[in-house]
């Protein structure tokens, strides 16, 4: 197991928030990471945009959209995040889709990731029956591949958690990613059936948008996770997204404690 | 190595959220497959309701005028709702019946599959939604009055290039939305296992019926079948029973689109590489960083960036050849068998007919051709009108 990843969930309950790489710029995506850190956040999840995100919702897709118009390729978010290690020591993990990682080559990928100072892989298309051609190289280079469970999961829950390494990413909600007036899933439940198997953190996300329901899920697991309610402000703020994002990350942290 | 593999393709990457409907999908599937009751309801339905079995007509004047190998037509657009859809529909639509679903969702790019699925589920009395990209909304006007006609409900799906992919990725979408209720009847050899495998067994009943018909008529297996593909799913049920018969080319004809040398296509064999994408592994058009191609075809049908893993393993093995087919090349086909045959060919089914076009005159008398219409033209019309510079109202 990943020892930064361990370390994000020693520091209370874990705020992780989502960014997509690019939007709007690269630059800003450092300085966000920045800003995120001093914040109070314990791990960031960075996305590598990819073309046809089929578990995101319209912010998302369009955070996606935006980044690729930029230009944005997978070399140049290496790239940041080599910079981003100079200057900080935050959990990070890259969020994408499957073909992102596998048309640049699997372990070409990982190792690179590995190299550049990434501590983990997060791909919401490789369930658990396809996850070991992506898991096993992650072991031989370190990284966590961080495993989901949703909540038509059920009794696959066990199966699922047994192999997680890092966390175990607790979907809150069917459907795709964005925020939702409430959750109305049995979280808990699922808490318990991963903590029944083994002794790793459970991070929920899919729809937390305010401190009120961050509060709420991270008092039944290990943390929150959120990603749409800050490409949102991306979108609303630009290029002057980064202390509005710091802002509302402090309030999150905060929130859940 | 996961579940439903064609050589190193196919598997099943899809959400989590998804996993345990493909599996009570799958388990299904087992339980009915050789369940007489099932089969017996499904060929009624595919005989009484669909017109099965439909006709494999030989083509005598376009034979004669081609001056090489007999060609014979399988009429799929014979069909009801008019192309090869409606085979996989049934069968699909049968087993979510017996699942105890009560709603249907469906993705369709020219609207044959959605016509099919919106007509199915009106005789069944099942809640049908069907996702459809923008740009493929204007392009197939009459598809979408047809689906509504039928009382579905037709979203437009505006993300990406608003064509196949997207509204395939918009229905997937919606099934992790809501799942308990909801089937989604994905009508290509695509996506995740165990849908390659359940859309070829309900389309092979073409390659069946090629076979009973042909050793009919001629006594003969044929020298060559075809077919066009998009994600392939007449193709797989026209070549299906005849893979183990060595001596028969499989043919599927790809849409090149502006051409393969273009940005402008759809030619996924031709043009694509390995990749991972819509809940499978195969060939897919993307570019160095593995972003998805929006790929281009005057046929909305064949409009798509991947090709069913079944097909692309057929290729690896070297057993199918795939062509690339331009869209002048379609559009004549479509204008010459409508002429020679008093058969008006979808856009789709017409780079088919292009290619035996090509093909045909090269071949010896003594050889036989099949060339399935996978469905009939009615729905583009207006648009090969505009692309001759008529404008039609629709």
């Amino acid at each position: 197991m990943n020892k930064k990843i361990k370390e994000a969930f020693q520091n209370g309950k874990a705020f992780i928030p989502f960014i997509t790489a690019g939007d709007p710029s690269l630059e800003i995506t450092e300085k966000l990471v920045y800003a995120m850190e001093a914040a109070g956040a314990d791990l960031i999840e960075i996305g590598i945009p990819f073309s046809d995100p089929t578990a995101e919702g319209p912010v998302i897709q369009e955070a996606n959209i935006r980044a690729l118009s930029n230009g944005i390729t997978t070399d140049d978010v290496f790239h940041m995040v080599e910079k981003i290690r100079k200057n900080s020591e935050i959990p990070l993990v890259f969020m994408t889709y499957a073909n992102v990682v596998f048309s640049y080559g699997t372990e070409r990928f990982i190792k690179r990731a590995a190299e550049i100072g990434m501590d983990g892989l997060i791909l919401p298309d490789v369930p658990y029956e396809e996850k070991e051609e992506f898991d096993v190289v992650c072991r031989k280079y370190g990284l966590d591949f961080i495993s989901l469970i949703a909540p038509t999961s059920h009794e696959r829950i066990r199966m699922v958690a047994k192999e997680a390494q890092g966390f175990v990413y607790c979907v809150s909600s069917l459907g795709v990613t964005g925020t939702r007036s409430e959750i109305t899933t049995d979280v808990d439940s699922m808490v318990k059936l991963v903590k029944e198997v083994g002794d790793i953190p459970v991070a929920v996300g899919f729809g937390i948008s305010n401190p009120e329901t961050a509060k709420k899920m991270a008092e039944v697991s290990d943390g929150a996770i959120v990603g749409s309610a800050i490409v949102k402000l991306c979108a609303k703020y630009g290029e002057d997204c980064v202390e509005p994002v710091g802002e509302f990350v402090r309030e999150m942290k905060l929130a859940i404690g | 190595m996961s579940k439903g593999r064609f050589g190193k393709h196919g598997g099943q990457y899809i959400p989590e959220t998804l996993m345990n409907a493909v599996i009570e999908l799958e388990e299904a599937y087992d339980k009915y497959k050789n369940d007489p009751e099932f089969n017996a309801e499904l060929t009624e339905m595919l005989n009484e309701y669909a017109g099965r079995p439909s006709r494999l007509y030989y083509a005598e004047r376009m034979t004669k005028d081609l001056g090489g190998a007999k060609v014979y037509l399988k009429r799929e657009d014979l069909n009801h709702t008019g192309a090869h859809k409606i085979n996989n529909v049934i069968g699909q639509m049968l087993l979510a019946k017996r699942m105890g679903k009560t709603r249907v969702i469906a993705e369709t790019g020219a609207g044959q599959h959605g016509v099919a699925t919106a007509t199915v589920a009106a005789m069944m009395g099942m809640e049908c939604e069907i996702f459809m990209g923008k740009e493929d909304i204007e392009r197939q006007a009459l598809n979408v009055y047809r689906m509504k006609l039928l009382g579905a409900k037709v979203h437009s799906v505006t993300s990406g290039t608003g064509t196949l992919k997207d509204a395939v990725s918009e229905t997937m979408r919606e099934w992790t939305n809501r799942i308990d209720d909801t089937h989604y009847v994905l009508g290509s050899v695509m996506g995740p296992h165990p849908f390659p495998t359940i859309v070829r067994d309900f389309q092979a009943v073409i390659s069946k019926e090629i076979k009973e018909q042909m050793l009919e008529k001629e006594g003969r297996l044929p020298d060559v079948v075809m077919a066009c593909v998009g994600g392939g799913s007449n193709a797989i049920g026209t070549f299906y029973n005849f893979i183990e018969d060595e001596n028969v080319r499989l043919i599927g004809c790809e849409a090149a689109g502006r051409g393969i040398h273009t940005n402008e296509t759809a030619a996924t064999i031709n043009v694509g590489k390995l990749g991972i994408f819509h809940g499978m592994k195969s060939y897919f058009c993307q570019d160095e960083y593995g972003q998805i191609a929006p790929v281009y075809s005057i046929s909305a049908g064949l409009d798509y960036p991947g090709i069913g893993p079944e097909h692309a393993d057929l290729y690896d093995k070297g057993r199918a050849e795939y062509v690339a087919i331009t869209d002048d090349e379609a559009v004549d086909a479509f204008e010459y068998l409508s002429k020679t045959e008093g058969i008006i060919p979808a856009i789709e089914s017409s780079h088919a007919v292009a290619y035996a076009k090509k093909i045909v005159p090269t071949l010896p008398k003594d050889q036989i051709v099949v060339v399935t219409i996978s469905g009939r033209g009615d729905k583009d019309v207006a648009a090969i009108a505009r692309y001759r510079g008529e404008d039609l109202y629709e």
